[in-house]
């Protein structure tokens, strides 16, 4: 075990080096910087733009860059905004919470609507109410997600249900704990409904066909023969044997918390990581777009690891495999 | 003998892909006494998969029981709804299948696949389905149970799986289990281990075994009487000694004929040819009038063609479906 | 007469798995010897894990050995290089238990067939049809079936295709690894038969690897009896039939006695 978690564990480890490297070369490649922008504004004076840019070592060579910044950021510290003014790491958990809140609560909802789904549709593989159910799927992959979230947008607009961007209210400040939670919870059904919509389609067709083939193996119809009940042979049969892929997709679920609703946030102007992360590559506010990179990055990554330990855990043959090693 | 099972002119018809419909079974008749051994000698084609696989209305998305009667304890398993089916299945008749490292769940310990059967047929708790678990377990294993019991399927032989698989099937003490070529991936001497089991358990717990095989080897000296399944009909059926040391059937003759004869006493007839069945197994597909092995049969006579032969009681329960006895 | 292999104090060791080789190293075949006549059949007889397989793979050069010799046409195989190797594999044909998984589903019989004189060497396409139509016949298979395709053929009839292409190299042994096993008793025979017939025609000699010892006495010449890796018991066919010595021997002979001695046993009663 302490093996398998140790493997892992590096490898994770030498991912994140490789994509902070990379990300830092990526973006002091791109021509221009912070800086460049500055020096066309009449109101900075010559002289105060190289004594910002002394002060934030833009001209330094990358290497050293990089050093500094990588040992800043083993004490934690992600550098600094220059935009803002401030260390990014705050700037970008404020961020990170609110684009968690959407994806996490789309990501339970999708799961919780595909694997009852899934399996009911795959219990009835090849008949009308599953091929109804594919072409209803169907039909929601081909719709793109943005015109899907343009859409809702103007229904909401229009009929005037919903709140239609933003993440609170005015005033938000004076209500009280449960009107807060009320009004953040009707704030969020728009976007949560256009990512739920955008995933759902996708996951479902994986957990049908993981559960149908799960059917058809001779295990299954064993059980059966034993008398197992249709419920338990469907819940802890069929989906304990298709485990593999589904952990797998589990995996890719949580990694992709913070970099699957860019647009969406962008779109309905929700204070998450999107409309962060597009601002401040526009304005090469450089640390905060590394940043942003390697926070998504630390979610693949720990995305995958999950997935591993839950295999190791769901498996006993990759259990004992990790023991003969 | 108390019938338990009978089995009345079952048919199965699987549709193909084409449109297409062929007869598995084709109107076959059996019975099965309480703790009696049937063994069931077929080769490929001759629907003896389906013959297990329907007797628990187990049969593939494509194929369907197109007529006749599955008695088992009187009540015809054909007719049952669904409740009743599972209510059934694995408490009165059980299956074991052909590959054991195929038919257990990989990621559930052996103890808790034993439990699960309990556990479909029972109100017991988890303790106590434990220990009844280790009970039964106990039946078909010697030594270390609690191994076993904790045992993930990949962690045992194949002969400790296929006896895991048994315990499975006996766990609800059913009064029959169907075994579908359950040794046909074993070694030698583990297939004979599996087989002495049969005995044992049929011995103490009364427990009747309908035994589908290929091969005429091993029903010798292990069940008490023997059906041979040709093209989905019965050719022949009796007492095993009366079928394999004096069958009657001209495509049971042929069939023994083609095993190497190494009997004490007689000479080797070292890389002599053996006698072969000429032709090949006929096409299910064709409904064909008369004897479904005239075409392959050395006695056959002009009437074979035409007439289709009905079972001719020969004594001592040995029934014969062939012309050359009128039935 | 020349033995046509001579296989001597062959060792096959398989490497412990893992990073540090800690797990011990597992012997498959221990120190074994024989050897094969032209026109004649050695059975190598043992349960599974006994080694037989493993033993056979060396012998078809699809394994190397980790020790001894094994002497084939005046050369140690053991000892050549895989270019050399090459040359010589033509000469030893490997036959399957399932000749399901071992012909590719997509290939038409005929290309299955032919497809070792396209590994081997620059022939015509006419030439290689016209010579895998004629080892087709030497099976028993018709032209017609040239262009089918394996999944339509019955279990005997791909086992015959799996012949035929151990043959279109005219080898001069054959090893045939449990080719009886998975097959139906008349299906069986009928195998056996073209096995003995080619025997006869064109003086092969097989290995013949079985758990079978009732085939196997049919079949072979000698019987060589294999447990945990070594050969326990070696002799002519009847001697081990009817005077066994080893245990695993006796079990065997105990397995197979389910069949007509039983019947006998039976016919007596």
């Amino acid at each position: 075990m302490t093996r398998f978690l140790v493997r892992r564990l590096a490898h994770a480890a030498f991912l994140l080096l490789g994509v902070s490297l990379l990300a830092f070369l990526f973006s002091t490649l791109a021509p221009g910087n912070y800086f460049d922008e500055m020096r066309l504004n009449p109101q900075i004076s010559a002289e105060r733009l190289s004594a910002l840019r002394a002060e934030y070592q833009v001209d330094r060579p990358m290497a050293v860059r990089y050093a500094r910044w990588a040992s800043a950021l083993l004490h934690g510290d992600l550098g600094f905004s220059f935009a803002y003014n401030t260390p990014v790491a705050p700037l970008l958990w404020t961020r990170a919470r609110n684009t968690l809140l959407l994806t996490g609560t789309a990501t339970v909802l999708v799961w919780i609507l595909a694997l009852p789904l899934g399996v009911w549709s795959a219990e009835r593989l090849g008949r009308p109410a599953d091929v109804a159910l594919s072409w209803a799927t169907a039909v929601l992959l081909i719709i793109p997600d943005l015109t899907l979230a343009l859409g809702l947008l103007v229904l909401a607009v229009r009929s005037e249900w919903l709140p239609t961007g933003g993440m609170v209210s005015v005033g938000f400040d004076g209500f009280s704990a449960a009107h807060k939670i009320r009004d953040v919870a009707l704030h969020m059904v728009l976007p949560v409904t256009v990512l739920v919509a955008a995933a759902l389609p996708v996951l479902l067709r994986h957990v049908r066909a993981a559960v149908a083939e799960a059917l058809e193996v001779p295990f299954l119809r064993a059980a059966e023969g034993h008398g197992i009940s249709r419920r338990r042979l469907l819940y802890r049969y069929a989906l304990a044997a298709a485990a593999h892929p589904l952990i797998a997709l589990f995996g890719f679920s949580l990694g992709t918390l913070l970099s699957g609703s860019l647009l969406v946030e962008v779109v309905m102007s929700w204070p998450g990581l999107g409309p962060f992360l597009l601002e401040a590559i526009l304005a090469r506010d450089l640390y905060v777009v590394i940043g942003g990179v390697l926070l998504s990055t630390l979610f693949l990554v720990t995305g995958n690891f999950v997935a591993d330990l839950l295999l190791y855990w769901a498996d006993p043959r990759i259990r004992s495999e990790a023991a003969g090693r | 003998m108390n019938q338990i099972l009978e089995v009345r002119d079952l048919r199965v018809a699987y549709g193909g892909r084409d449109g297409g419909v062929w007869y598995a079974l084709n109107g076959v008749s059996f019975g099965v006494g309480a703790g009696e051994i049937l063994g069931v000698l077929g080769e490929s084609g001759s629907g003896k998969s389906t013959l297990a696989a329907t007797l628990l209305r187990l049969l593939p998305a494509n194929g369907r029981i197109a007529g006749g009667q599955i008695l088992l304890e009187a009540a015809d398993v054909v007719q049952m709804d669904a409740e009743r089916l599972r209510s059934v299945r694995g408490r009165r008749v059980s299956i074991v299948f052909q590959e054991p490292s195929l038919a257990l769940h990989p990621t559930i310990r052996i103890g808790e696949q034993v439990g699960e059967v309990l556990h479909a047929h029972g109100t017991l708790s988890k303790r106590e389905r434990g220990e009844r678990a280790r009970g039964i377990l106990a039946k078909v294993f010697s030594g270390d149970i609690e191994r076993i019991f904790s045992s993930y399927p990949h962690e045992l032989s194949g002969g400790q799986q296929q006896r895991a698989l048994i315990a499975q099937a006996i766990a609800c003490e059913p009064v029959v289990v169907v075994a579908d070529e359950p040794t046909a991936s074993l070694d030698p001497t583990t297939q004979r281990e599996i087989l002495t089991l049969f005995q044992t358990l049929r011995d103490q717990f009364g427990i009747a075994f309908i035994f589908i095989t290929h091969n005429p080897a091993l029903l010798a000296g292990f069940a008490d009487r023997v059906l041979v399944l040709y093209a989905g009909k019965v050719a022949e059926v009796g007492p095993t000694h009366a079928v394999l040391s004096s069958p009657q059937h001209p495509y049971t003759q042929a069939l023994l004929k083609c095993v190497p004869q190494v009997a004490a006493g007689e000479a080797l007839r070292h890389k002599a040819l053996l006698p072969v069945i000429g032709g090949s197994a006929p096409s299910l597909a064709i409904l064909s009038r008369g004897c479904v092995f005239e075409p392959r049969c050395e006695e056959r006579m002009e009437m074979c063609q035409t007439q289709e032969p009905a079972a001719a009681m020969l004594g001592n329960r040995h029934e014969v479906s062939c012309l050359k006895f009128p039935a | 007469m020349e033995p046509v292999i001579r296989v001597e104090n062959l060792v096959k060791r398989h490497a412990g798995r893992g990073f540090g080789r800690r797990a011990p190293g597992f012997t498959a075949v221990d120190s074994v010897s024989f050897s094969i006549l032209p026109g004649t059949t050695l059975a190598l007889v043992g349960e599974s894990g006994s080694g037989k397989s493993s033993l056979a793979l060396c012998l078809a050069c699809l394994e190397r050995v980790t020790a001894g010799q094994i002497w084939f046409e005046g050369r140690d195989l053991a000892a050549l290089e895989e270019k050399e190797l090459r040359a010589v594999r033509p000469k030893l044909q490997l036959v399957f238990q399932d000749p399901a998984n071992s012909l590719n589903p997509r290939w038409a019989v005929g290309k299955i067939v032919a497809e070792p004189l396209l590994v081997q060497a620059r022939i015509a396409k006419r030439e290689r049809d016209a010579r895998a139509a004629q080892v087709l016949e030497r099976v028993g298979l018709s032209a017609e079936y040239l262009e089918r395709r394996p999944q339509e053929l019955s279990g005997g009839q791909r086992q015959r295709v799996a012949i035929a292409r151990a043959l279109i190299l005219e080898p001069k042994l054959l090893i045939l690894d449990e080719v009886l096993s998975a097959l139906d008793c008349s299906i069986q025979a009928q195998i056996a038969n073209l096995l003995v017939e080619l025997q006869r025609t064109y003086g092969l000699a097989y290995l013949f690897v079985t758990h079978d010892l009732r085939m196997a006495a049919h079949l072979a010449d000698e019987i060589a009896v294999m447990s945990r890796g070594k050969i326990v018991e070696q002799g002519a066919a009847e001697k081990i039939l009817r005077h066994a010595r080893c245990e695993e021997t006796k079990s065997l002979l105990g397995a197979a006695s389910l069949a007509p001695e039983a019947i006998a046993a039976v016919r007596e009663r």
